[in-house]
């Protein structure tokens, strides 16, 4: 099981802030899981659809696409930052 | 030791510099603070942010800071929540013996915090909302500082 976690307009198009989700067999990288996700619901999907406008974090950290991703771990997804 | 402090609540720019720029050996403090700009129609800016990595990663920011520059105090206060226009947001503050590390370390401060901090903007105007978009001439300020962002 890792923890999913959503932030700004990722989590308005997925409709939630977190979910729980079963690491399935064979998902091993952040782009894995991303493709796995969209393919699960049209609101990942659409969440999803245009990889270049979104950044990742895995277990608090700035992450890339090749991130490995394990069981327990905490997984963000999110828009480019603009704090400031 | 930095301090890094993320809050709701609004802060007092004047009383962090008073509390962080103490000591005989202080000669220059620079404290930077960013305001909600009020252009563009806005009414009301509401800041989210992810809890814990926001506090991890803005600590990293402020402890590569102190591993580049001799800073004798450094403290970061970011806001969150619903913010209005003329507001505080965000201040950093950097003192050292003297003005020019505390000049850099305040610029890469705020440059870095800009492009790695996880903050998000949504602006409230009487059209709607909208989250605003990251900028690339933040993304170039940041890479200036050239080295490779704290892990």
């Amino acid at each position: 099981m890792i923890r999913l976690v959503y932030f700004a307009w990722v989590r308005e198009r997925i409709g939630r802030a977190e979910e729980a989700f079963d690491l399935p067999a064979g998902v091993t990288t952040v782009a894995d899981l991303c493709d796995r996700l969209a393919d699960g619901s049209e609101a990942h999907a659409a969440a999803f659809a245009e990889r270049e406008r979104l950044r990742v974090a895995v277990n608090q950290d700035h992450a890339d696409w090749s991130s490995p991703v394990a069981d327990g771990d905490e997984v963000a997804f999110f828009p480019p930052v603009t704090g400031g | 030791m930095a301090e890094v402090r993320v809050q709701e609540q609004p802060f007092n720019p004047a009383a962090e510099q008073r509390a962080c720029a103490i000591g005989p050996d202080v000669g220059a403090v620079v404290t930077f603070v960013g305001h909600v700009r009020g252009s563009e129609g806005v009414e009301e800016m509401i800041l989210e942010h992810y809890p814990g990595m926001t506090e991890r990663e803005i600590a990293r920011i402020a402890a590569q800071a102190e591993r580049r520059w001799p800073l004798l105090g450094c403290r970061i206060v970011h806001r969150y929540g619903r913010l209005r226009p003329g507001e505080p947001i965000v201040l950093v503050l950097a003192a050292a013996a003297h003005r020019k590390p505390a000049f850099e370390a305040a610029e890469f401060l705020i440059d870095w915090l800009k492009t790695r901090a996880p903050f998000w903007k949504c602006e409230i105007t009487a059209a709607g909302r909208r989250w605003v978009d990251a900028r690339e001439s933040d993304d170039r300020a940041a890479a200036r500082w050239q080295e490779e962002p704290p892990r």
